[in-house]
């Protein structure tokens, strides 16, 4: 084992607070969905610290990169993403799920600098990332478009339409990462959908796939660099997760899809992620 | 009405470059010239509206002006979870050409008739729905789709329909055309089925019935003007869609009708019935199972004008 770099420990750091904040986003506005938010923590913090190129004070640019959380019930995960990167203010997060607030549980179109597309109905995120590809294809504009997913989200008939036809495109600027943390709503969804092999199915339908460590940030932020990997193909990480990732009692526990913390949980996670 | 948009919106893509044609492998032929004049902006989406759907509303949220064109099934109703949520909880400038509106595939079978469309998409907050009564209208209305920010659904017929309007007439999104005067009962259509009502209106005149027509070629947002204005100077307004009877522009007005209050005129809608056609046959067969010939229709309103004027003098 080699000793990571500093800046790694520090996006380490960064992902433990966003995790502390989410339980404790959850724990106040009674919002569910923390397992899904946890898991793909990570994926969000290598994106925007190691992956995406913007101006945190102008995510109306043009050129900028753009990041759609297609599995929008994790919503929070990128709110808590967006503030600890400095594109929202953090006082805002208090507000989540509030009456009034421009931080729904789920996203709603332009709520906040930096959401790209409202999403909560499954399966929309990457058609639209395709579109703003093409886009910046057409128009001349250098931006990738990054959409993470769920797997259970790969259920989903328009995430294998879409795949298709970005491959098709030869849509190169277009980067998917699956949070394949193994769980959908109400079960494995392994079970429910027969997802594998997840990484030889997006290969046949003409993606440039690799299977890679979703908690590892050093790791996925070295796979995000090499995209486009393969000169005309779109990527997709296949990025092995756990629901519920940071906190040991919710850890591959799916209950914790829908389950609220309560005030004795919230500070036992917030202790165990270093948050006091 | 096919031709009349291809052409025109070769035209339109040749002074805006934002313009963007995507496809769900249709139209055989019939966008050659365009694909040879902007091969960068032609996408066949291949047999998959949901993803084409979702694919046009990103790439308008990106600045550019997507137009969407399939058989009318399977750009509203195929893909409705997309136009609702990409589209217009977006609201962005996806401009969504239906082919073969109400039963101009009636060969084709119920899978491949649309008589519901316009209900579904007049329903979605943001979404303007404009149906062009002939090749004139569809040109027009494209063109003032392609100007407007924000979403808008054109519902063409087929290819070969007869003009309603000799020159072209003032267009604008939610402003009627007059297309005929008259004073005795108002028929207000929209679509492919406009030029049928205005020959139901020859009809009515050889029996001294005046019936002035309306191209109500936008449903959504409806030109109450207009309405207000028929509902006040004639006995009877009537209206007249290649679409059920429900949801339609019948049912847009019924709406708008009880909201307004009573008015000197009665409303009869007509349209197909709710249920679907199970029977082969061509467009002509397929409106007379629905009394939408151009006898029926004239037959139909000259028994409502005659019952509307010995309601008026009983009353």
């Amino acid at each position: 084992m080699t000793t990571p770099p500093a800046g790694i420990m520090n996006l380490k750091a960064a992902a433990a607070r966003i995790r502390a904040r989410l339980v404790q986003m959850s724990h106040e506005a009674r919002a569910p969905h923390l397992g899904s938010a946890l898991s793909c923590v990570d994926l969000l913090v290598a994106a925007y610290w190691g992956f995406l190129r913007f101006c945190p004070g102008n995510m109306d640019d043009d050129t900028r990169d753009r990041l759609i959380l297609s599995k929008g019930h994790a919503a929070a995960a990128l709110y808590a993403t967006l503030a600890e990167r400095g594109i929202i203010p953090s006082e805002l997060l208090a507000t989540y799920g509030r009456d009034g607030s421009s931080l729904p549980e789920q996203m709603s179109p332009g709520c906040v600098p930096g959401v790209e597309a409202a999403t909560g109905s499954l399966g929309h995120g990457l058609p639209f990332g395709l579109g703003m590809a093409l886009a910046g294809r057409i128009r001349g504009l250098p931006y990738r478009v990054c959409v993470v997913l769920s797997d259970g989200e790969c259920n989903e008939g328009t995430v294998w339409e879409a795949a298709m036809f970005a491959a098709a495109q030869k849509l190169e600027t277009l980067v998917a990462m699956v949070d394949r943390n193994g769980w959908q709503a109400t079960g494995r969804s392994n079970d429910i959908m027969a997802l594998d092999p997840l990484k030889e199915k997006w290969q046949a339908f003409g993606w440039h796939a690799v299977d890679v460590d979703g908690h590892d940030i050093g790791q996925l932020i070295a796979e995000l660099c090499r995209v486009p990997a393969v000169q005309g193909k779109p990527t997709v990480l296949i990025a092995r997760t756990v629901k519920g990732k940071g906190v040991s009692f919710m850890e591959d526990d799916n209950n914790w899809h829908y389950r609220i913390p309560n005030v004795q949980e919230l500070a036992a996670a917030r202790a165990e992620l270093g948050q006091t | 009405m096919r031709d009349a948009f291809a052409r025109e919106l070769l035209r339109l893509a040749g002074l805006d470059d934002r313009i963007v044609m995507l496809s769900g492998d249709i139209g055989n032929r019939l966008f050659d010239d365009f694909k040879a004049r902007f091969p960068s902006r032609f996408f066949n989406c291949g047999v998959a509206e949901a993803n084409m759907m979702g694919t046009a509303a990103g790439m308008a949220a990106s600045g550019l002006r997507p137009v969407v064109y399939t058989i009318v099934p399977f750009v509203t109703t195929r893909c409705l979870e997309q136009i609702r949520v990409d589209v217009c909880y977006h609201n962005v400038p996806v401009t969504i050409v239906g082919v073969g509106g109400g039963l101009s595939y009636a060969g084709l079978g119920a899978t491949h008739h649309s008589c519901e469309d316009i209900g579904f998409l007049r329903l979605l907050p943001n979404m303007t729905v404009i149906c062009p009564a002939d090749a004139i209208e569809t040109r027009l209305a494209l063109a003032a789709a392609l100007a407007h920010d924000g979403p808008v659904y054109i519902r063409l017929g087929k290819k070969g329909e007869p003009l309603v309007h000799a020159k072209d007439p003032e267009f604008r999104i939610g402003k009627a055309i007059t297309v005929r005067p008259g004073d005795d009962v108002a028929i207000i259509g929209t679509g492919n089925l406009l030029p049928t009502a205005l020959e139901a209106a020859k009809l009515l005149a050889g029996h001294k019935v005046s019936a002035r027509v309306v191209s109500m070629h936008t449903v959504k947002p409806l030109d109450v003007d207009a309405l207000a204005a028929a509902f006040a100077s004639c006995a009877l307004v009537v209206t007249v869609e290649e679409h059920s009877r429900i949801g339609g522009l019948g049912g847009a007005i019924a709406e708008w009708l009880a909201d307004r209050g009573p008015q000197r005129a009665r409303l009869v809608r007509i349209g197909t019935d709710d249920r679907f056609l199970h029977e082969g046959g061509d467009q002509d067969y397929a409106r007379r199972q629905f009394g939408l010939d151009a006898q029926s229709i004239a037959q139909s309103v000259l028994s409502q004008y005659r019952a509307a004027l010995g309601d008026g003098a009983t009353s």
